[in-house]
């Protein structure tokens, strides 16, 4: 590694032309949609028309009468119907979680919109008008819709486990007595919404038999290891089944649960033909999970010169009516509700409940955002009950590096809090006027911590191929999905830095289970850290097997060898990579590198509330603030400016790094201010775009990304994970603004027009 | 029924039943699956394409709309093998994150930028408002459409 640390970088640190956006920009990128096969069949789903019933009958016989259809296929035809979620290291209250949900409703529908049956037809009218003719006889049961009320005595039963899904506690010094000693405690509920992750590809794939019997399916997905998955639910070896990820048109969590796979899967098993599913964008809004709402209730106190002393948090979690990654996102509420803060007494009690909403699992920021709402409206009330600037009250309690979080995790890289502060404050300048007298300017400001990388008790690796042709042109191979970030373009940076070939020259091929090696799931922002850092470790070692040889033909020693501009060279000498491979190939010399990457593993939470010890391999940071106008009228609020810091580390792509900030913020203000999935009485009303407001260019303001690089992390070159950090400042930093304007603090999200008018 | 009509400079003659939209047709029988289906009811644009020269989302003309007609998609753009200028500023100003929604971003400013509705930034974001993005936040878009604009200049 030396010989590129030693040397600035070339490719590594530049906004490079991403190879994926020119195949983009001209329309020749094949989405999951855009691939067919001959005679391939139209798959669609019949819904559960209610949110919670009993199915006492599910007659297919007109639907199957229907010309064209091909096969129907309901519980009873799904070889293991039982999908499993196991997440270990679940605390007291719960025991190991082990819940299960249905591929197809058996017996009882719990959300509207679960799938029932499966239609496959020649033609997309067929299957649709199948689907419509499907008759179904329910015995409707009472819903549940609050997850607090679901936790009640005497409430409606989701599942006959009882309604508790998960919880975790923490309690780390003493509590009562630092509330009792304090110098001020302010106490305040907050409340988040429902939210549907919006990307602009629904859910799709196409699904075929392939040779060998392997059941091939080409999806829209974040996680192409959902092959063992399909395995399991088709009861068939792993090796029989295949996922490949084309280019994904967004994902942001909404694609890490499978969505059309195992449909897919279950047809071809069924009929041995390709087919294809394409969920329409209400069929996505209604029944695609969403993200976790969240009831909060934070008791803050501090000394007298703004210091910490006591957080005591409640977190009610709705999770909908099926498990999911509901245990996992409350992990992450749990361990970030604290904030970015030091503070020697915290209570956690956290619990997710079942309801009978739509399931909510994994979304962009993924529990540690929620909990950003609460942990940074008590920094702006503790301010405001002390008289100091919100953010002087919050660099007083920055947590710092050896600090340790009540979770008991040490904080061991750089924490830039500090500088990320300064940086704002700098770039905003003086609060502008109201555009005219009848408004109002407000600011708001917030910082928040994000986990980059999977808990470390999940033991993460990440596995990639990086080889030379032998004409000397460099490929990449690795499992990665793309999903719009970049993933492979930074791996195709990465490789060039390290062997010296313009990323231009780069192939890289990704995504398919059964062909790249696989580097685990494009989710828990850890695919630069993950896959970057397998891609580093293959083409430094590629580079190192090489560089003997290297040195042999170029008649000098090996330190001195250099590899740059697509060959080996040593002062004025120079082998092209076309003669050194050759030379390779013949001498038997490897010339190709498949490396494993391990993340530093660890202990599971243990089943106590004393447990204490790394969850996370380290965390992001962020700092944001916003000005708004605020039309008291109307409730109309525009943003004015936004300013957004956040430490990457190393920035391996400015460009991209720049625009998981722009996304990411926009995605939370339509958070903040716009977007809700409506439920009346568990039945989901939200159906269209017209409905679910995400924001358009022009409720979008110039936002200004400040990346700061303090060449601490523990992805390559030092790079920190950004994909999902700077989602989660954007509410509060609202919620602030608001309150500054105002005079009064909006606590429960969306803060809608209305919402506004009548603050 | 049958329908004539020119896509890309390709003329199709196809039957086409009266309920089918333009969207429908492009990706399933005029081999055109750069234009995308994102919402089905004309909010998000990503079926954004020019009809006799002017940007519709097809998910809302009837295929049958477009008998006789001209129709271009973003893979009708740019010339052997080149992108267009637009295109070029999108890919080198990070305009494009997962893609999707760019073939309408691509056309729909375009025409904004024709008719002259690319003035200043807010001009070019409302001029945009018909073509939802949920990667980028736009800001990037908005700089191309504007580099675009002062490399080009509006069409007299």
């Amino acid at each position: 590694m030396s010989v590129v640390r030693d040397r600035p970088a070339r490719f590594v640190g530049r906004a490079l032309v991403r190879h994926d956006a020119v195949e983009k920009v001209a329309g020749r990128t094949r989405y999951a949609a855009d691939f067919g096969l001959p005679g391939m069949l139209q798959a669609a789903l019949k819904r559960a028309d209610l949110p919670h019933a009993r199915l006492l009958r599910v007659d297919t016989s007109a639907a199957e009468a229907v010309p064209g259809v091909a096969s129907i296929l309901t519980a009873k035809d799904v070889p293991e119907n039982t999908v499993w979620v196991d997440v270990p290291g679940q605390t007291f209250r719960v025991g190991a979680l082990k819940a299960r949900m249905n591929v197809l409703a058996d017996g009882v529908v719990r959300y509207h919109g679960e799938p029932i049956a499966i239609v496959a037809a020649e033609t997309e009218e067929a299957a649709l008008a199948a689907v419509e003719l499907i008759d179904v006889d329910y015995e409707e049961l009472p819903v549940v819709t609050d997850p607090g009320a679901a936790l009640e005595d005497g409430a409606p039963s989701v599942h006959e486990e009882g309604n508790l899904l998960a919880s975790w506690q923490l309690h780390e010094g003493d509590i009562d007595a630092a509330l009792d000693g304090a110098h001020a405690v302010v106490e305040q509920s907050y409340e988040t919404q429902a939210v549907d992750h919006a990307y602009l590809e629904p859910e799709a794939g196409v699904a075929w038999l392939d040779s060998g019997d392997v059941i091939t399916v080409r999806a829209a997905t974040q996680v192409i290891e959902h092959f063992r998955d399909l395995a399991r639910i088709l009861r068939v070896p792993d090796n029989r089944v295949r996922v490949i990820a084309p280019y994904v048109g967004g994902g942001f969590g909404g694609k890490e649960d499978m969505t059309v796979e195992p449909f897919l899967a279950l047809v071809v098993r069924r009929t041995g033909r390709p087919v294809k599913m394409v969920w329409s964008r209400s069929e996505s809004l209604l029944a695609r999970e969403k993200r976790h709402p969240m009831k909060l209730r934070y008791r803050t106190a501090c000394d007298a010169e703004g210091r910490l002393v006591a957080q005591d948090i409640v977190i009610v979690a709705d999770g909908g009516a099926y498990a999911l990654l509901s245990a996992l996102v409350l992990l992450y509420a749990t361990t970030c509700s604290q904030g970015p803060y030091a503070c020697p007494n915290v209570r956690i009690d956290a619990r997710v409940a079942y309801t009978n909403h739509t399931p909510a699992s994994a979304m962009r920021g993924f529990g540690a955002m929620q909990v950003a709402l609460g942990y940074e409206g008590q920094m702006d009330l503790l301010a405001a009950e002390l008289g100091l600037d919100p953010l002087e009250l919050r660099r007083r309690n920055f947590v710092e590096r050896g600090d340790t979080l009540a979770v008991g995790q040490t904080l061991d890289t750089h924490v830039a809090l500090p500088e990320l502060a300064d940086r704002v404050e700098a770039a905003l300048g003086p609060k502008p006027e109201p555009s005219v007298p009848e408004r109002r300017v407000g600011r708001g400001v917030a910082c928040n911590l994000q986990p980059y990388g999977r808990c470390v008790w999940l033991n993460d690796w990440a596995s990639g191929w990086v080889g030379f042709e032998l004409d000397g042109t460099l490929v990449v191979r690795i499992g990665v999905p793309d999903i719009g970030g970049g993933q492979a373009s930074s791996l195709v940076q990465l490789a060039g830095e390290v062997l010296g070939v313009d990323p231009a020259d780069v192939v890289i091929h990704i995504g398919d289970s059964a062909l790249t090696p696989l580097t685990g799931t494009t989710t828990a922002t850890r695919q630069l850290y993950m896959s970057g850092n397998a891609v580093l470790q293959a083409a430094g070692e590629l580079r190192e097997e090489l560089r003997p040889l290297a040195a042999e033909l170029l008649e000098t020693e090996p330190d001195e060898v250099e590899f740059a501009d697509g060959s080996v060279r040593s002062g004025v000498r120079r082998v092209p990579f076309r003669d050194l491979i050759g030379a390779a190939a013949k001498r038997e010399v490897p010339w190709h590198r498949l490396s494993i990457f391990r993340a530093p593993g660890g202990d599971a939470w243990r089943s106590d509330a004393s447990w204490r010890g790394r969850v996370f391999p380290d965390f992001t940071y962020g700092c944001h603030a916003v000005d708004l106008e605020v039309d008291p009228e109307t409730g109309h609020v525009e943003v004015l400016r936004y300013v957004a810091a956040h430490d990457v580390g190393r920035a391996i792509n400015p460009q991209s790094v720049e625009g998981q900030i722009e996304g990411a913020v926009v995605m939370g203000l339509g958070y903040a201010l716009s977007e809700r999935v409506v439920y009346e009485d568990a039945v989901n009303l939200t159906g269209t775009f017209a409905q679910y407001l995400i924001p358009t260019a022009v409720e979008a303001p110039e936002i200004e990304p400040i990346v700061v690089e303090s060449g601490e992390g523990l992805g390559p070159f030092s790079a920190r994970g950004i994909g999902e950090p700077p989602v989660g400042p954007v509410a509060p930093a609202v919620a602030g603004a608001l309150a500054d304007a105002l005079g009064r603090r909006l606590t429960v999200l969306p803060f809608t027009p209305e919402c506004v008018a009548e603050a | 029924m049958t329908l004539e009509l020119v896509v890309n400079g390709r003329r199709f003659r196809e039957p086409v039943e009266p309920h089918v939209t333009l969207l429908r047709f492009l990706r399933d029988q005029a081999d055109a699956t750069d234009v995308k289906y994102g919402c089905g009811e004309g909010v998000c644009g990503a079926c954004t394409v020019l009809l006799d020269g002017v940007t519709v989302n097809a998910c809302s003309v009837l295929a049958v709309q477009a008998e006789g007609a001209r129709v271009e998609t973003v893979a009708g753009l740019g010339e052997n093998g080149w992108l267009h200028p637009l295109q070029q500023e999108l890919v080198e100003r990070g305009a494009v994150q997962c893609g999707f929604c760019t073939p309408g971003v691509v056309l729909g400013s375009l025409e904004a930028v024709r008719l002259g509705l690319a003035g200043d930034r807010p001009t070019i974001r409302r001029s945009l408002a018909g073509n939802l993005c949920r990667c980028t936040g736009y800001r990037k878009i908005v700089d191309a459409v504007e580099a675009y604009r002062d490399r080009e200049g509006p069409a007299s």
